[in-house]
């Protein structure tokens, strides 16, 4: 049997916060209304502190934490918003921009974007470094979905409610560092997968506009995520 | 008082963030008290001149011309604002990027071309560059101004600041894309 | 295998060998079979049967003798004779030499040079002296009397307590005390607890877990096996990648012989403990050598890291208690085991005990593999045991902790080589990859170099590197090509702090070190690179 959770008593952006020992500084910071950025988190599935725009300081750590996957401690000291930490996440914010061709302005997720979003919030007015400008295919083999890799952030996210929510795992990730590519099956093309059982659950997590129903133009794709919280909160159950 | 000398410029762009700036109405009668527009796809001024301001520009950096033409801007500019998507990402324009030139050209003089066919290099257009880019990444550039095209609320707000002699904050005012 | 069988079978062992009144000892591990050391074993082999010599004179292969530039590298005993640069056709000069006890004068390398004279080798002792695929050769040479020890007269706390007073640290670059880790996973409550050897050596010039996995496996074997003990463990995994193939064929013969001896597998040495090990092939991903990557790789998952904590002390594994450990730290063990914490803690510094194990590569003229006392300056090692930078060139830089490591001017060189001093200058320890650079070495081209390696070994999953190094190599690209300018080296400077600062794995997090500790040493060149701003 597993031990009831304690309940920690800390600080967030000087502010006296509770959580419990099994949440994350993340959640007990939106209990509580504190913002914090986040991209390749999303409530329901688990997290992976790939994005790093939920970085935080920790006063006494060498190191910034990401408040996704980090537990209260008694006392701690959590900053989530500093001159540091802000100049940290425009700059992955413009790692991100840079890395793909994210054309905003034809994207058919214009305007529910989260990428485009948080580039708004943290103040991100334009990407210093070079864009890449790689030529990456448009996946359109599946009848009813869309995976524009130029969109894509490699947030895992399709990976993750594919695998662990429908338990299908038709997505994964293929190659490496800057190849990495989110594929479905051994990179067969969608609409000839095996696996995919047509759920649709990876196109409404997706933050951007990589992965769509056909049938939207520019800033009409907008994603319907709230069966997740629902499936989530089933299987959290059934634990 | 002392007017500002006002320019704008329209490089590789679809002239919607001119549009944008004549959507501020009423607001350019304001400004037009405050400053001065002596250079401008909406006005007939030929040279760029001197000792400009402010300068707005529209639209990513894509020929030979651009370039010889935003430097020279520069040269004569005390504050260069990147107006717009174009201008600030290369958006839509560098959506060719991926792809070789003569691919580009081929593509639309020969491929999707109903008479004439064929590419044809006289001297007289500009060359296309072998990629299209954001402003600054050609010239520096003091303020940037997001979105496709950038709201009128916003272009006012920044030239009002401008104006003020204040560093505008975008944050919250507009955004990539819409 | 009891330890009175233990002790019986090593008697045994120098009977046998004592039969013999000359031993030639071939090395044929990677660096010598790569320039034919196989070849030149069998060239002896046969001319000593056609010589009629074969009942008084006995020809093997060994491992790894150290001094990789000069082989293949051929040992006579008893005269001591060690000969280098030897080809085939040697043959018969040296059978003929044997007989006559008169050495082959120009094969002759001189042992008492510096190179061998100022090692001190702990890990590395049975290196060359034992033929890696024979057991009781092991035996004889002292190999699984601290696992008999460990087994048979102390409790695993004694064994971890001992460990603990040795001061040793992670020898696979992080310098993590080694009993505390053991600590960690032995106070961790859970039914399975596993052993993971880690031998996923990736970095640039870099073979010192190699040189050991060939030339005396049954020494990490045993490290690893008293380390099962100690913490709790009953299944162990050896991580080698499938690029030193040698190394795991010998791995493999290891384990097989090990466990026929009793000395792994079910009930070892006669007691109640028993430990298995299997090998996980590496597919050729740097990233794999960080623990959680190496981890999910074992699972059978893509080798990609996780956030830490929780560690894999405390969840590892398939989420059980998992300890890790590099090649090296676990070859420490057995000599800590047999001749006690105190003995190893008398070495080295402050806290950096015990000694290291360095692969010398680049610009040096005794390239190889040693084994030194922490403490040691890295103008001795350069100099004295490397030879220093070969004929008309100057020595400029030695790099240390390959992609994760910076670069060392000469006016530091009397920096003692420990784990902290190392870090004071913007390089780490590492796993032990020394690669020396003359004065033709550009640095902007090397931190280029390092830098693409880790763009393209990046796993991908956090931003910041996967995206962040491919930033960096283009703009020391630009640098190298001479386009860069000024504000490229701020922007070089403000990315190296954002990758370095928001990575997820010690891979990212590292990855701008070349750059950090070639613009602090050899700013000037980045300098000099700068375009020639036209008017």
């Amino acid at each position: 049997m597993t031990p009831t959770p304690r309940v920690k008593t800390f600080r967030i952006d000087g502010r006296d916060v509770v959580g419990r020992e099994d949440q994350t500084v993340l959640e007990v910071a939106r209990e509580n209304d504190i913002r914090i950025p986040t991209l390749c988190h999303l409530d329901g599935l688990t997290d992976i502190g790939a994005c790093r725009m939920c970085l935080v300081e920790v006063q006494g750590w060498g190191r910034l934490v990401p408040s996704c996957v980090t537990k209260p401690e008694e006392g701690m000291v959590v900053v989530s918003q500093s001159e540091r930490l802000a100049r940290y996440r425009r700059t992955i914010l413009e790692f991100l921009f840079s890395e793909r061709n994210h054309v905003c302005a034809v994207c058919v997720s214009n305007g529910h974007c989260e990428l485009q979003d948080l580039a708004e919030e943290v103040g991100m007015t334009h990407v210093r470094v070079p864009y890449r400008y790689p030529g990456l295919a448009v996946d359109a083999s599946h009848g009813r979905f869309v995976a524009d890799h130029n969109r894509c952030i490699l947030c895992a996210r399709c990976v993750r409610v594919c695998g662990e929510v429908e338990g299908a795992h038709t997505w994964d990730v293929s190659g490496r560092g800057i190849q990495s590519l989110v594929i479905t099956d051994l990179a067969a093309p969608w609409g000839e997968s095996d696996t995919c059982t047509g759920c649709g659950k990876c196109v409404q997590v997706c933050p951007t506009g990589a992965l769509t129903e056909k049938g939207h133009s520019v800033a009409e794709m907008s994603k319907r995520r709230q069966f997740l919280p629902y499936l989530a909160t089933m299987r959290e159950g059934r634990r | 008082m002392n007017r500002a000398r006002l320019a704008t410029v329209w490089l590789d762009g679809c002239s919607g963030c001119h549009m944008s700036f004549l959507d501020m109405d009423e607001r350019l009668i304001a400004l037009a008290e405050r400053a001065d527009l002596v250079y401008s796809p909406l006005v007939d001024s030929k040279e760029f001149p001197e000792g400009v301001d402010i300068t707005l520009v529209e639209g990513a950096v894509s020929t030979d011309e651009d370039i010889e033409k935003i430097r020279h801007i520069r040269g004569r500019t005390k504050l260069l604002v990147s107006l717009g998507d174009c201008a600030v990402t290369s958006n839509v324009p560098a959506m060719r990027n991926p792809f070789p030139v003569v691919q580009v050209m081929e593509r639309a003089y020969v491929e999707n071309a109903d008479i004439r066919q064929g590419v044809e290099f006289t001297g007289v257009l500009p060359r296309l560059l072998d990629r299209v880019r954001p402003v600054h990444e050609v010239v520096p550039v003091d303020v940037f101004v997001p979105g496709c095209p950038p709201p009128a609320d916003a272009i006012h707000y920044v030239l009002d600041a401008l104006l003020d002699g204040r560093q505008p904050d975008l944050t919250g005012q507009t955004r990539f894309g819409r | 295998m009891t330890p009175d069988e233990l002790r019986e079978a090593a008697q045994i062992e120098l009977a046998a060998q004592a039969r013999y009144t000359q031993k030639v000892s071939v090395c044929t591990a990677a660096g010598c079979a790569s320039c034919g050391g196989v070849q030149v074993k069998e060239a002896i082999q046969r001319q000593v049967a056609e010589e009629g010599l074969k009942e008084q004179c006995l020809v093997r292969s060994v491992g790894c003798m150290g001094l990789c530039s000069a082989g293949p590298l051929v040992a006579v005993e008893p005269d001591g004779t060690l000969y280098h640069h030897v080809a085939p056709d040697h043959a018969p000069e040296i059978v003929r030499g044997l007989d006559l006890a008169l050495p082959v004068k120009d094969l002759v390398c001189p042992t008492d040079q510096p190179f061998f004279a100022r090692q001190h080798k702990i890990v590395l002792e049975n290196c060359g002296r034992i033929d890696p695929d024979k057991l009781p050769e092991a035996i004889a040479a002292g190999g699984y009397e601290g696992l008999a020890q460990a087994l048979t007269t102390r409790s695993p706390a004694e064994v971890i307590h001992e460990v603990t007073v040795s001061g040793l640290r992670g020898r696979g670059g992080g310098g993590y005390p080694t009993g505390i880790k053991w600590t960690t996973v032995a106070k961790a409550f859970a039914a399975e607890k596993y052993v993971i050897c880690n031998g996923d050596e990736g970095d640039p010039g870099a073979f010192m877990d190699r040189a050991l996995l060939e030339s005396d496996p049954h020494r990490v074997l045993e490290g690893m096996t008293i380390a099962a003990y100690a913490v709790g463990a009953s299944r162990g995994y050896m991580y080698v990648r499938a690029e030193y193939p040698l190394a795991v064929t010998r791995l493999k013969s290891a384990i097989r012989q090990a466990e026929r001896a009793g000395l792994l597998g079910k009930n070892i040495c006669g007691t109640p403990f028993s430990f298995d090990v299997d090998i996980r092939l590496g597919a050729g991903a740097f990233v794999c050598g960080e623990e959680t990557a190496l981890i999910a790789s074992v699972e059978g998952r893509r080798g990609a890291p996780r956030p830490r904590p929780p560690y894999p002390a405390e969840s590892g594994l398939w989420g059980a208690p998992t300890l890790i450990n590099n090649v090296e730290t676990f070859g420490n063990i057995p000599s800590i085991i047999r001749k006690g914490g105190d003995w190893y803690a008398s070495m080295g510094t402050e806290k950096s005990k015990g000694t290291k194990v360095f692969a010398l590569a680049g610009c040096i003229r005794n390239t190889g593999l040693i084994e030194v006392p922490m403490g040691i300056t890295l103008r001795e090692i350069v100099f004295d045991i490397g030879g220093g930078v070969p004929e008309g060139r100057e020595f400029k830089a030695i790099q240390t902790g390959g992609p994760s490591g910076g670069c060392i001017p000469e006016h530091l060189l009397d920096t003692p080589v420990d784990y902290e001093s190392l870090h004071e200058l913007g390089s780490i320890m590492g796993s032990g990859g020394m690669i020396v650079m003359d004065d033709s070495a550009s640095m902007v081209e090397t931190a280029r170099f390092f830098m693409e390696f880790s763009m393209a070994e990046s796993c991908g999953k956090c931003v910041p590197c996967r995206v962040g190094t491919a930033h960096l190599y283009d703009l020391l690209d630009k640098f190298a090509r001479g386009d860069a300018t000024p504000a490229d080296l701020a922007l070089l400077e403000e990315l190296c702090d954002v990758v370095k600062n928001t990575s997820l794995c010690g891979l990212g997090i590292s990855a701008p070190n070349p750059v950090l500790s070639t613009l602090r040493f050899f700013r000037h060149e980045y300098e000099e690179k700068l375009k020639a701003v036209t008017a």
